[in-house]
């Protein structure tokens, strides 16, 4: 899950716990000036650890372990229907997955998606943001609906879209022209998957967008109005740079939420007329080909592409990204 | 971007307007498979936005069906499950971040948004793998585990986020007053603290409630199939000729849940959502 994107900042109130105990935070400036632990310290310290080992533990647990064994199980020649023939296989199940036609296919697919999804939830995004932040009437209303679509589950929503898009079934495709079939034809049936992603999705966009927004003062735009800015100005001279920060945060979040896409694609087309993601691929190799070595392979290569995308938002974009100590934020 | 003060019908319109498209847009897809939930078996292919004939018949029956009946159940215990543990491990963690000063804060708020960007797929492999060989592959607890995991960074940083809201004169009143951290934690933190808890929880049972990856991976039967897996499944198993009514009407359950909290609590939901995002 993505919602997320906050660093506690050093500078927040939680380091000054201590401090605060012995003088109020009036008096605040005096804090940094306790070089010695004291007994207090010492306990506070200890709780820290107390608590957070537990969440440590657990998503070290489930995440490092299996990960590292991941890449022990890609080098391995180990398909499940042979277990008998389990044998370490250095970097051979890499080589057969990077010359593969299914992988690059899957990939280029995949990439397709994300940038084409992410691109449109971006505009529309921010469309629906402006609304739900400026209108004038049924703002709870707006605000409502809009969560529908990000809570309802995304299995239930692809099949709505299964159904409206299948031929005498559906009421979209009742529009199209007798005889077609959107889904069992490539580039109609990405176009849908996208459609379904870009549904289900573009509210998160927008809800982060939205605080983004809440953080642009009205005075700046009135000053702006007053100096002859237009609409179109003011938003792009204003209120997306002094949006950056949210709207990095955003993107970075959902190309990395798009380029995992898995139900929509599973429940719309199965993955068939080369409309199957990368993380098709690997489901797929797992629980139809039962190769494990190959299968793992595919997941090391995800979680680097992942990695590298994550790592080029930081580099592109500067400081701003999350994770980053972002003093600049506030 | 209306900053200008001029008001009046005209500018209310434009904004109904908008209100209306944004209406349509969230709820069509919605309104489409409550509709065919209600179309009956001889107009389900009729292609028609509102059933000409209505029926209920498709509730009735999937109510029927062993699998799907278990399926609803693993999922309610599931997610419940799910999202107690990782909203009490969360809460521990969140309060420690926001208020405590110890070694090792930055590594877990690292670790924490590191597995919100994790590509859960890379772990499928992995995870089959181990929980086959130390037998909790097909259990509720081998579901819940990884539940456990991706909800725990949405946890922290929704609850770090709003513990840092709270007054905290209150906690340093009772610890002047002689209580240690721990009962200042308990008995003045944890009530002040509750309506983000809850928020959070909220967010962790739709984030449990909507996985599909990980229920049909690492699940094989109805010991532990999930209501996501059992829906895409239904197109498979063909019990009935025509799926669609079944599938439709358990998609609007699984969804009411959702509609339930969406609307009892949405402005709770959208300062959860937001409130890690910006507040830096």
């Amino acid at each position: 899950m993505s919602e997320i994107v906050n660093e506690p900042s050093a500078k927040g109130p939680g380091t000054t716990a201590t401090t605060e105990r012995v003088a109020p935070p009036a008096a605040a400036p005096a804090r940094g000036g306790k070089p010695v632990l004291s007994e207090g310290k010492k306990a506070e310290r200890r709780l820290g650890l107390l608590l957070c080992a537990p969440a440590a533990i657990i998503m070290l647990l489930v995440t490092a372990y299996p990960i590292g064994y991941a890449v022990w199980l890609s080098l391995q020649r180990y398909d499940l229907r042979f277990p008998a023939d389990r044998a370490f296989a250095g970097f051979a199940n890499y080589a057969a997955v990077l010359t593969s036609a299914y992988w690059w296919q899957a990939f280029f697919v995949t990439v397709i998606i994300t940038v084409v999804s992410v691109a449109i939830e971006f505009v529309l995004g921010l469309a629906l943001a402006l609304v739900m932040h400026r209108t004038l009437v049924g703002r709870g209303l707006t605000r409502t609906v809009v969560l529908i679509p990000y809570g309802i589950v995304t299995v239930v929503a692809a099949f709505s879209w299964q159904f409206a898009w299948t031929p005498d079934k559906g009421y979209l495709a009742a529009l199209l022209p007798e005889g077609s079939a959107p889904l069992t034809d490539q580039v109609s049936a990405l176009a849908i998957i996208i459609l379904a992603e870009v549904w289900k999705t573009t509210p998160f966009m927008a809800l982060l967008l939205m605080a983004g927004l809440a953080l642009v003062p009205d005075d700046l735009l009135r000053a702006a109005q007053v100096d002859g800015a237009g609409p179109w100005q003011r938003l792009t001279r204003i209120i997306l740079p002094m949006m950056k920060p949210a709207i990095l945060v955003a993107l970075l979040f959902r190309t990395l939420d798009a380029f995992r896409v898995f139900d929509n694609i599973y429940i719309l087309t199965q993955g068939s007329n080369g409309t199957g993601s990368v993380s098709m691929l690997g489901y797929d190799n797992l629980f139809k080909a039962f190769n494990l070595g190959i299968g793992s392979a595919i997941s090391v290569l995800i979680f680097i592409a992942v990695a590298l995308i994550a790592l080029l938002f930081i580099k592109l974009f500067g400081a701003s990204a999350p994770g980053s100590d972002t003093g600049g934020r506030r | 971007m209306a900053v200008s003060t001029g008001t009046g019908a005209g500018r209310k319109g434009w904004w109904a307007a908008a209100d209306l498209l944004v209406l349509l847009y969230a709820l069509i897809p919605v309104l489409w498979i409550v509709s065919l939930s209600f179309k009956t078996a001889d107009t389900i292919t009729d292609g028609n936005f509102i059933p000409r004939s209505w029926t209920v018949d498709n509730y009735a029956q999937i109510f029927q069906i062993d699998l799907f009946t278990s399926a609803l159940r693993n999922s309610i215990g599931i997610a419940v499950i799910s999202t107690v543990l990782a909203v009490v491990i969360g809460t521990m963690a969140a309060y420690a971040i926001a208020r405590l000063d110890f070694p090792g804060k930055k590594v877990l708020v690292g670790i924490s948004l590191l597995i919100a960007m994790f590509p859960q797929i890379s772990l499928v492999s992995p995870l089959f793998d181990i929980e086959r060989a130390i037998g909790l592959f097909d259990t509720w607890p081998g579901l819940i585990l990884p539940y456990i995991t991706f909800a725990l960074p949405l946890a922290i940083y929704t609850l770090s986020a709003f513990f840092r809201e709270i007054p905290w004169e209150l906690e340093k009143a009772a610890k002047m007053d002689g209580a240690t951290p721990v009962q200042a934690f308990r008995s003045v933190i944890v009530p002040l603290a509750a309506p983000g808890v809850f928020t959070t929880a909220i967010l962790v049972f739709i984030f449990c409630w909507n996985d599909f990856l990980f229920a049909i991976s690492l699940t094989s039967t109805s010991r532990s199939q999930t209501a996501t897996v059992a829906i895409a499944n239904f197109t498979g198993a063909s019990q009935f000729a025509e799926p669609t009514g079944s599938i439709a009407a358990a998609a609007v359950l699984l969804t009411i849940p959702i509609i339930v909290f969406v609307l009892f609590f949405q402005r709770r939901i959208v300062a959860g959502l937001t409130s890690g995002a910006v507040k830096g």
